[in-house]
């Protein structure tokens, strides 16, 4: 039992850091129908940028907050202005396609310009064990889960209780009558890239101290975001939430239950049961099919 | 594409036939090793514009099929059967496999599709490098021997090439006649408006599992070419990112032209070998020319062709009115 109860733990651990991907993810196709394939490089790089900060000899605490203000200069302002933009009005394949590009560009440049090897990276968390009902727990897991909480509890107050979230709301799903009752669209959909840059140079921070900084790191990461959005359902960020915490545990309990082998075909298997009985996702409201 | 005249399209096509032919007879092991690449990397390509260009359906797993023929042709070669009867069997399988991954198709469309397919891609890389009684695992297959045809053997580079060059005539001839016939417009069909095609009798559901099920056939038999080619085949080249850049080939060179498949093909594997002087930065140089191509036009290379002439097209055609206008106010 004590071995169910530490896979669960590391489980909902991971799980939060895909949901916060994967949230940032949906976000991103409700506001622009971006379907972001760099969304694991852009995990992978904003590690790279705070340990760039603190090799020029920036403390911890504020090559952080640099890195964080980079991503979402880089990753937020730039990404939306100069690629989104100007595809956007082409229709999702090319712009998807050109992410795909973004994607080889931002693994390229930081092998090229920063390091090929896996970096280790600082802890916000201290490492060690606590003792939770007898059982050991790591302190990292625990982190990693109350700031991945406290940010998606954030993120969800923001959308559902203050007038700039409805104002979101209403920008992405309805853009039309959203401008004409005075919403400004353009506005709403640049802060879903920020915040889309926010979360993933969080999620950066909780998870490349436990897998090293590697510029290789996203394909895995995006992956499991992509597969966490798609299930739970890919208009709607709660539903990025759940299907980000059930992806983690399936990982973990594949890995002892299943096989190491085949660890990662057991979420994909369940990826394409979801898309063919349920392709709304399991909390997604049914979309318009084209045919 | 009617203002060039047809005598001067022939010509510059047995122009570049007979440039594929002739030039690479002093090229070295290694450029003639890229040629061969290129000429495999085509007829996948060309599969995947046919699922993808032609009937619309958006397929991420192209790489997997290029893999399921690598392996067939790897494992059947090794054991002593001639090459041709490998591709058979590749292609029959890729069929097979490509048909069932197109029932998904049936229910979803567009980005769902897209990843489905994607989900299929990762499985197969995993069967490929798990199964180790049947590919070897991560240790791959080796001394994967290259076939004699008609008696000739084809070990060396130049004829290994010419092997390749031919298979890409006829598939290239085939894809030809295949989009003009009724099938081709059918799949056509299915892309532009699938409702109208269904009420105008098309068998759309048979079609659309016929679009995938050649396309991935396609794919089988790039990767039973590919497997001789490298002599050695692991499950590294077929995972996901390979059937990323053979969509990324087929969009950048223009999906649902004809040429398209060719020009991608080209551009993902000859400009890293032609940009290696600029060493790390190659493929930072190709995905910025990637991105900025698709900024500038996301019909790809040939959607700017296509545009340039109906633009020239439409310009003749007022010029010409005008005339008739102006003679017209003459008369009177």
């Amino acid at each position: 039992m004590s071995n169910l109860f530490d896979l669960l733990v590391a489980g909902l651990a991971t799980g939060a850091i895909y949901a916060l991907v994967a949230v940032g993810f949906t976000l991103l196709w409700q506001t622009s129908q971006t379907i972001n394939f760099a969304q694991g490089e852009f995990v992978m790089l904003p590690a790279f940028l705070m340990l760039a900060a603190m090799h020029a000899g920036a403390p911890f605490w504020l090559a952080i907050i640099l890195g964080i203000l980079l991503s979402m200069i880089l990753l937020g302002l730039a990404f939306k202005l100069l690629l989104v933009d100007p595809m956007m009005r082409h229709g999702v394949l090319p712009l998807a396609i050109a992410t795909m590009a973004l994607a080889i560009g931002l693994k390229e440049a930081v092998k090229q310009f920063f390091s090929a090897e896996a970096s280790p990276f600082p802890s916000i968390v201290p490492t060690g064990d606590i003792s939770i009902l007898g059982h050991a727990v790591s302190l990292q897991s625990i982190g990693v889960l109350v700031v991945a909480i406290l940010a998606v509890f954030g993120l969800t107050t923001l959308l559902n209780r203050t007038s700039l979230g409805h104002q979101m709301q209403a920008a992405a799903q309805n853009p039309t009558v959203a401008r004409i009752i005075g919403v400004p669209v353009e506005r709403m959909i640049l802060l879903t890239f920020l915040i889309n840059a926010f979360l993933v140079a969080l999620a950066s921070l909780l998870i490349t101290p436990i897998y090293l900084a590697k510029f290789s790191s996203g394909e895995v990461l995006g992956q499991a975001a992509f597969i966490a959005a798609i299930v739970g359902g890919f208009n709607q960020v709660r539903g990025a939430i759940a299907g980000g915490l059930l992806i983690g545990v399936l990982d973990n309990l594949a890995a002892s239950y299943v096989s190491t082998q085949y660890r990662a075909a057991v979420p994909l298997i369940f990826l394409i049961v979801v898309i063919l009985f349920r392709p709304q996702g399991l909390l997604g409201r049914a979309e318009e099919r084209t045919v | 594409m009617t203002s060039f005249a047809k005598p001067l399209k022939i010509a510059l096509g047995l122009i570049v036939i007979a440039g594929l032919i002739v030039v690479p007879m002093n090229f070295n092991r290694y450029g003639l090793f890229i040629l061969s690449q290129w000429a495999v990397m085509t007829i996948a390509a060309m599969g995947l514009n046919l699922t993808l260009g032609y009937a619309g359906q958006v397929s991420l797993a192209q790489g997997a099929f290029v893999g399921i023929g690598a392996y067939a042709a790897a494992i059947m070669t090794t054991h002593g059967w001639p090459l041709p009867a490998a591709i058979v069997v590749a292609i029959v399988l890729s069929f097979a496999v490509g048909w069932v991954l197109g029932y998904p198709a049936l229910r979803v469309q567009h980005h769902y599709l897209a990843f489905v397919t994607l989900a299929f891609s990762t499985l197969a890389f995993l069967v490929f490098r798990n199964e180790s009684w049947l590919t070897g695992g991560i240790y791959g297959i080796s001394n994967i021997p290259r076939p004699h045809i008609f008696g000739f053997a084809t070990n060396k580079p130049l004829p290994f090439y010419y092997v390749c060059l031919g298979s890409l005539a006829i598939v290239s001839a085939a894809v030809w006649w295949l989009i003009r016939s009724p099938w081709g417009r059918a799949f056509m069909a299915l892309r532009e408006n699938p409702l109208r095609a269904q009420s105008l009798g098309i068998d759309t559901r048979r079609y659309t599992l016929m679009a995938f099920a050649i396309g991935s056939a396609l794919g089988g038999i790039a990767g039973a070419l590919y497997a001789p080619l490298t002599q050695y085949i692991d499950p590294v080249p077929f995972n996901l990112s390979l059937s990323l850049d053979l969509l990324m080939m087929v969009i950048v060179g223009g999906a649902g032209f004809y040429f398209g498949p060719f020009l991608g093909a080209m551009i993902a594997v000859l400009l890293p070998e032609w940009l290696r002087f600029t060493e790390g930065y190659y493929l930072m140089i190709y995905a910025v020319a990637v991105m900025l191509l698709l900024i500038w036009s996301p019909t790809g290379i040939l959607g700017i062709l296509d545009r340039y002439l109906a633009e020239r097209r439409t310009k003749a055609a007022s010029a010409l009115r005008a005339v008739a206008k102006s003679r017209l106010e003459t008369v009177q």
